[in-house]
């Protein structure tokens, strides 16, 4: 246990999600063990009391989500009791983000007894897991990414009405600068394993490595995404709720033709990949959340379309960010999964983005190409949020 | 009343009347339905014999049955278990709970003794009892069409009629309220079927908030792998994870013996699959549709089921798998503890057994003959008697389902401290032990598992009393279904205040079990599991489990569960939870 709340408190510094001595993470077996001394133990500990409860987590994030998450707090309808970003994650998740005034553990008792999280407006995120600290990291996590784009889409929407708040502008030209200057950084065209690949042994080291460089590279918040390779008639995919910067071990081979159920375990988007790997040109694929791909993704000016606020499934426009499409469909399967709209929309694309979750992209041979149009996709997307803003 | 009818009547098979009761609200807010109400009406007369004309054989719904909700479809069905001595409840599936709601009822208490064979036909609310001498010794499918096909209905086959301890209750022919014998109480009383059907609706508080429950419910299923995913449950049945525990090398093969079984490439659910070509079914009310059949009308067995009568037997012909199910299922058996108890056997004399040994033996057990007879009384008391009693693989006397406690340390505890015996539902843990929900835990460690399992027991225990069906929580949490829930009945109630029933839900269920005697004794895993490894490879390697760090904990579990150092149940703990205390 205690390996684990260290594991997941390096890993919220290690993202960018918290300072360093930030995160204060509790877990229990039987007693409470805490990852460090701090003087809000005890109220951490009457939290812990009045929920049936395995993990808890406390933190203030790093900047710029704490100052996001400042003015996300303060906005009228944060100030009504909760915030409901359009992101695919809040909205399969975490429903909605509930936010608090002051840090009383009655309040935080009440607020987590029916959400998995809450701001606290002026401190920072708690969260809770019944089963791991991961589940925590996992939320607060989603948070500071839910916040970081309803922040951003919120903010255009407001300079093309004309309404922007210039405390918002201030955090926002900080966090773009911060941004920009940390998307420039990286590299071109990675030094990633070269393909085609012909030993299973090569491609799943192939995917541990992509994977690793997709989080080392923001590109996705650590927990979410998948990744896989088509080596002949099986498709090797990273397991569902794997961490794509710990692959080893957690890719499930699938063979094209069922006969195993054991990837039971893979990725929920195990369909949509096989959707894609139907064009023979395809050998690789790549999911991740970049931020401003998915900000971008819900930019939308037809307030007249019926489909308002069902966008995420019934936006029937033909959407692009430059040549990238915007398709609509949730994770996974069902009459309105990703993996009916997104296959045709990738078809003699380098990639799609799907509205309010992520870009998919793919490779010929390797993850060289998926990598690298990952992140272009996403200095695209950057430039063109720029530009909008600035007019 | 909202969600719930607010009707429960009390049938009276002795006297051949009814009764009916409305609970005070306190009550349903307290237990919410399903095995909560179950178990709070089992308390007073818990500690009878279980062929006590006065124990109740109960059957409850629960306030989301009969709504827009999700996999809500099932009911409970609770008793004392003639195989364990403990409390036993099942969560089953079909159309009883959907019918017994529509009738205007929340749950039926069924005492007394008819002094012939009857049944129970429960039409909206006039209740009725009929002669049933005529099909005593009927097959499940038999009574069936002889009741005819309007509504639903609940019936016991030869199995419970002759005696077998571990005889099911079969509802709408397939759907098996199947461990501890709880055909066998049904029996004792005399009732070979009840029928149930309903014209009524259950009015709910707020149509428009089950609805976003149900989005919410529903986009995490379409979001789960395991539930909707290409190689999930719904399109290959929970065989889906046969493939799984074998790759895991948690497969119990020969008894226990091993853990690995060389032909599962060839008895798995694709096989199935193709060999059958199967269609979905399932519960009312439910979109995942799990159960599988065949074009010729095959019912494809569960999991638990296509494990035990393969690697367990060392069986490799799927359609005596198939057989071997439709033989139980028609005389009311659980195929679990038949399998066990069965592996037991070919241990113990050293003999394997053929095909058609397997039907004709299975057969046997139904009709308790020949060597049927002895095994008819399950694996503990058959063991005992041949003088092999660590050769019984059963946590008080119920037999283990199909995954090996050596691969996953929290299933181990899990079947351990369950107030059912062996069971791998009142827990869960293959959910986060193997299929990595809500997150993965490591399998192989001890470390948290008793505070999970705690949590995960009371979790479980509010599921089976809302009720609905644990497969989707795989995917969804108490959080989307507090709102359903509140939907339903009006309640003000989030997850964590469902969960607090749970615990006390739960807690009510190891009251009654110690007033019958068991104690810490009897929260333990059969000598196998600590002494001998399973079968490693690929990587995997399954060592016995240590003994100390089982132990240990078991003494944590106790801890947080609330009870003493010898597992029993304490006035402080049942104060805190508003149980009234017996001593
Ligand atoms: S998932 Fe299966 S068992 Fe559960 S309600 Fe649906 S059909 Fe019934
Ligand atoms: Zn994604």
């Amino acid at each position: 246990m205690e390996r684990l709340i260290r594991k997941y408190e390096d890993k919220l510094v290690a993202h960018g999600l918290c300072d360093p001595g930030a995160p204060l993470i509790g877990s229990r077996d039987e007693a409470v063990l805490w990852n460090r001394d701090d003087a809000l133990v005890p109220a951490m500990e009457e939290v812990f009391a009045g929920l049936n409860i395995a993990s808890l987590l406390f933190a203030r994030p790093a900047e710029p989500f704490f100052s996001i998450m400042e003015r996300v707090a303060h906005s009228p309808e944060a100030r009504a009791g909760c915030i409901r970003p359009q992101d695919s994650e809040t909205r399969t998740f975490l429903h909605d983000i509930p936010v608090l005034d002051a840090f009383v553990p009655r309040d935080i008792i009440a607020t987590l007894k029916r959400r998995k999280c809450v701001v606290v407006r002026s401190h920072g995120i708690v969260t809770y897991g019944t089963v791991s600290p991961e589940q925590a990291f996992v939320f607060f996590s989603s948070v500071c990414f839910s916040i970081y784009v309803k922040f951003f889409a919120d903010y255009r929407d407001a300079v093309r009405a004309g309404t922007a708040d210039a405390a918002d502008r201030a955090v926002v030209e900080r966090a773009l600068a911060s941004y920009e200057s940390f998307v420039a950084r990286i590299p071109e065209s990675p030094r990633l394993m070269r393909g085609p690949f012909t030993e299973p042994d090569d491609c799943l080291a192939a995917i541990v490595e992509a994977g690793r460089m997709t989080v080392e590279c923001r590109m996705v918040d650590s927990f979410f995404g998948n990744i896989s390779y088509r080596l002949g008639d099986t498709v090797y995919i990273s397991q569902t709720g794997s961490s794509l910067d710990e692959l080893g071990g957690m890719i499930d081979p699938c063979p094209m033709d069922n006969s195993s159920c054991a990837a039971i375990t893979a990725s929920s988007e195990l369909s949509a990949h096989r959707g894609i790997y139907r064009d023979p040109g395809v050998a690789a694929i790549l999911h991740g959340h970049p931020k401003f791909a998915v900000i971008a993704s819900l930019d939308c000016d037809d307030d007249a379309c019926a489909h308002r606020g069902r966008c995420h499934v019934e936006c029937a426009r033909e959407r692009f960010v430059g040549d990238v499409p915007i398709v609509p469909g949730e994770v996974g399967t069902g009459p309105h999964g990703l993996c009916n709209t997104l296959p045709p929309a990738m078809r003699g694309r380098r990639g799609a983005i799907v509205f309010g979750h992520g870009l998919f992209t793919t490779g010929a041979a390797d993850f060289t190409d998926a990598f690298a149009s990952l992140v272009s996709v996403e200095r695209m997307c950057l430039e063109e949020y720029r530009q909008t803003i600035t007019g | 009343m909202h969600g719930w009818t607010g009707t429960i009547v009390r049938i009276d098979l002795t006297e051949k009347t009814f009764s009916v009761e409305h609970p005070s609200s306190d009550i349903y807010e307290r237990f919410i339905g399903g095995r909560g109400m179950a178990g709070h009406y089992l308390m007073r007369d818990g500690t009878r014999a279980w062929d006590d004309p006065a124990m109740p054989l109960l059957l409850f719904t629960g306030p989301l049955v009969d709504t827009p909700t999700p996999t809500s479809g099932r009911m409970c069905v609770m008793s004392r278990s003639p195989l364990t001595g403990a409390i036993c409840d099942t969560s089953v599936g079909g159309r009883l709970g959907t019918q017994l709601k529509r009738a205007g009822f929340d749950g039926v208490v069924i005492a007394g003794k008819s002094d012939a064979p009857c049944g129970i036909e429960i039409r909206d609310g006039a209740i009725t009892f009929t002669d049933a001498a005529h099909l005593r010794g009927k097959t499940v499918s038999e009574t069936r069409a002889a009741i005819g096909d309007a509504g639903s209905c609940a019936v016991i086959g030869s199995a419970a009629e002759n005696g077998v301890l571990y005889a099911s209750i079969m509802v709408d022919g397939h759907f098996c309220s199947g461990r501890g014998g709880l055909g066998l109480v049904m029996a004792s009383k005399n009732l070979k079927y009840l029928a149930v059907s309903g014209t009524g609706k259950t009015p709910v508080a707020d149509r428009d908030e089950i609805a976003a429950a149900r989005e919410e419910i529903n986009r995490l299923a379409a979001a789960s792998p395991i539930l909707l995913g290409e190689l999930g449950i719904a399109h290959y049945g929970t065989g889906a994870l046969y493939d799984l525990m074998d790759s895991r090398r948690m497969m119990p093969t020969d008894n226990f013996r091993a853990t690995h079984f060389a032909a599962a490439a060839s008895m798995n659910a694709h096989a199935y699959k193709t060999r059958y070509a199967t269609k979905r079914t399932g519960c009312t009310g439910c979109a995942i549709l799990c159960k599988k059949i065949g074009a010729n009308k095959e019912i494809i067995p569960e999991f638990e089921t296509m494990s035990h009568f393969s690697a367990l037997i060392g069986n490799v012909d799927p359609d005596a798998v198939i057989e071997a199910n439709r033989v139980c299922n028609e005389a009311g058996m659980d195929t679990i503890t038949a399998a066990v108890t069965i592996a037991c056997h070919l241990e113990i004399t050293g003999r394997s057994l053929s095909p058609d040994a397997l039907i004709e033996l299975l057969n046997d057990i139904a009709h308790a003959r020949g060597d049927g007879a002895a095994l008819a009384m399950g694996s503990h008391r058959y063991a005992a008697a041949q003088g092999r009693p660590e050769v019984s693989i059963s946590v008080k006397k119920m037999e283990l389902p199909a995954y090996d406690p050596r691969g996953a340390y929290g299933m181990a505890l899990a079947y351990a401290v369950s107030t059912r015996g062996a069971c791998h539902l009142r827990a869960y843990p293959i959910s986060h032990e193997l299929l990595r929900k809500p997150v993965a835990t490591d399998r192989f460690s001890w470390s948290g598992k008793a505070r999970i399992i705690k949590i995960a027991e009371d979790a479980n225990a509010t599921i089976d009393s809302l009720t609905a069906c644990k497969f989707l929580f795989f995917a969804a949490s108490l959080e989307e279904y507090a709102r359903a829930y509140c939907g339903a009945t009006g309640a003000r109630a989030t997850a964590q205040d469902l969960l607090a029933a749970g615990e006390r839900i739960y807690y009510t269920e190891r009251i009654m079990n110690a007033a019958n005697g068991f104690s810490a004794d009897d929260d333990d895993l059969p000598p196998r599991f600590f002494a001998e490894p399973g079968t490693g490879g690929g990587g995997i390697a399954i060592a016995p489990l240590g003994r100390g760090e089982f132990l240990a904990a078991r003494a944590r579990y106790y801890r947080i569960r609330g009870l003493d150092g010898r597992g029993m149940p304490t006035e402080e703990k049942c104060r805190e939870l508003g149980i009234e205390w017996n001593g």
